[in-house]
């Protein structure tokens, strides 16, 4: 009895251990999940009922990469919210390796910029480790398909994260107009430049 | 044994020649394009190549910078460290140069002007990401090469390249 559950849990820890490798990819259906807000409320891909999709984009206060897109992400929000794409951002630093990625400052930095979009803290990483974010900011374009949400891009915003207009390829951009136009994602997968994910010990 | 002298003599001029050619060129950031990261990935030479990725925003590359340094001064000899600064080429002037001589930084200190990186990032290797810091060593001779995307601790570039050096 005992080598049995012995066995068994030796066999939990290594499907924990593979999980953990394993990450979303385009096509996949997006796991959902329940994460809190800059304003104290809990939040999931449920919760907006209109949504037709997400911009759900991994992002933080700090890395300069994350800094250069915030216009950006909120010039998709206004662009897309509308036609059903909102943008949804998920904070994945552990604070105790960013400090300046704490609950509270995100806070401050969504009230500085005025974000129109959620703006949710992945607390334990779970999700961040689920999807199998590595950058910020990363982006994954969802894409509503009966119950579930599947996932039609993954990867950068543009081409140019220096100069938004000197951009020559909207990656994020070019997948919703696709979705919306009923045509194909062209390009579904790019590299996401930008900084390490800060992961907690 | 006449021409094994010249040979010799013909070596050691080679070898004299090239060394101050090595101390005059001393831009202390060079901007490179695309081709001239290809040049690097792709030298053919003895000493194996440690390139490092890195930037003056990323606190985790600035970090394991010393340990670069220690190499490229203790084991010049058997060793080429290159640092590629992925910073941004307007900004070379206002915190790159600043950055090189205040750390007075001695390794070869490249800036890659490619802003576009999925065009390039590839050929650095196909499973990098695209954060930093990231450090690639390569053996011309052998063709033996190891990429990493992550932040280094004191120590390991040691371990890592005890593979490499026999």
């Amino acid at each position: 009895m005992y080598i049995k559950s012995l066995i068994f849990s030796m066999f939990l820890l290594l499907a924990g251990a593979t999980s953990e490798k394993y990450a979303l990819e385009v096509g996949d259906t997006a796991m959902d999940f329940e994460l809190k807000n800059v304003d104290g409320k809990m939040l999931s891909l449920k919760s907006n009922k209109d949504a037709k999709g997400y911009i759900l984009v991994f992002t933080c206060n700090t890395c300069p990469y994350s800094q250069m897109y915030e216009d950006r992400l909120i010039a998709l929000h206004e662009k897309y919210a509308d036609k059903g794409y909102p943008v949804f951002a998920v904070q994945p630093n552990s604070p105790e390796k960013s400090p300046g990625d704490s609950y509270p400052k995100m806070q401050e930095r969504a009230k500085e910029k005025g974000f129109p979009f959620p703006y949710v803290m992945d607390e334990t990483q779970e999700v961040t480790s689920a999807y199998g974010a590595t950058n910020t900011p990363h982006v994954y374009v969802l894409n509503k398909e009966g119950n579930d949400f599947k996932i039609a891009y993954i990867g950068a915003i543009d081409n140019n994260s220096r100069n938004a207009s000197a951009a020559t390829r909207h990656y994020v951009q070019e997948a919703i107009d696709g979705l919306i136009g009923g045509a194909d994602v062209e390009t579904t997968k790019t590299k996401a430049i930008g900084c390490t994910i800060k992961w907690a010990n | 044994m006449t021409k094994k002298i010249t040979l010799l003599t013909l070596i050691f001029l080679t070898f004299y020649a090239c060394s101050p050619k090595l101390e005059e060129s001393e831009e202390l950031v060079e901007v490179i394009k695309i081709d001239g990261l290809k040049e690097i990935l792709t030298t053919k030479s003895d000493d194996i190549q440690v390139i490092n990725f890195w930037a003056t925003w990323c606190a985790p590359c600035i970090k394991e910078l010393p340990y670069f340094e220690e190499l490229n001064a203790k084991r010049s000899d058997e060793l080429d460290v290159t640092l590629i600064s992925l910073d941004f080429v307007d900004e070379v002037e206002k915190k790159v140069i600043p950055f090189v001589e205040k750390r007075e930084l001695k390794s070869r200190i490249v800036l890659l002007d490619e802003i576009d990186y999925n065009s390039w990032i590839d050929t650095v290797d196909p499973s990098w990401s695209g954060a930093i810091p990231a450090t690639l060593i390569v053996n011309s001779t052998t063709g033996q090469r190891k990429f990493l995307e992550k932040e280094l601790e004191e120590g390991e570039l040691e371990e890592i390249l005890k593979e490499f050096i026999n």
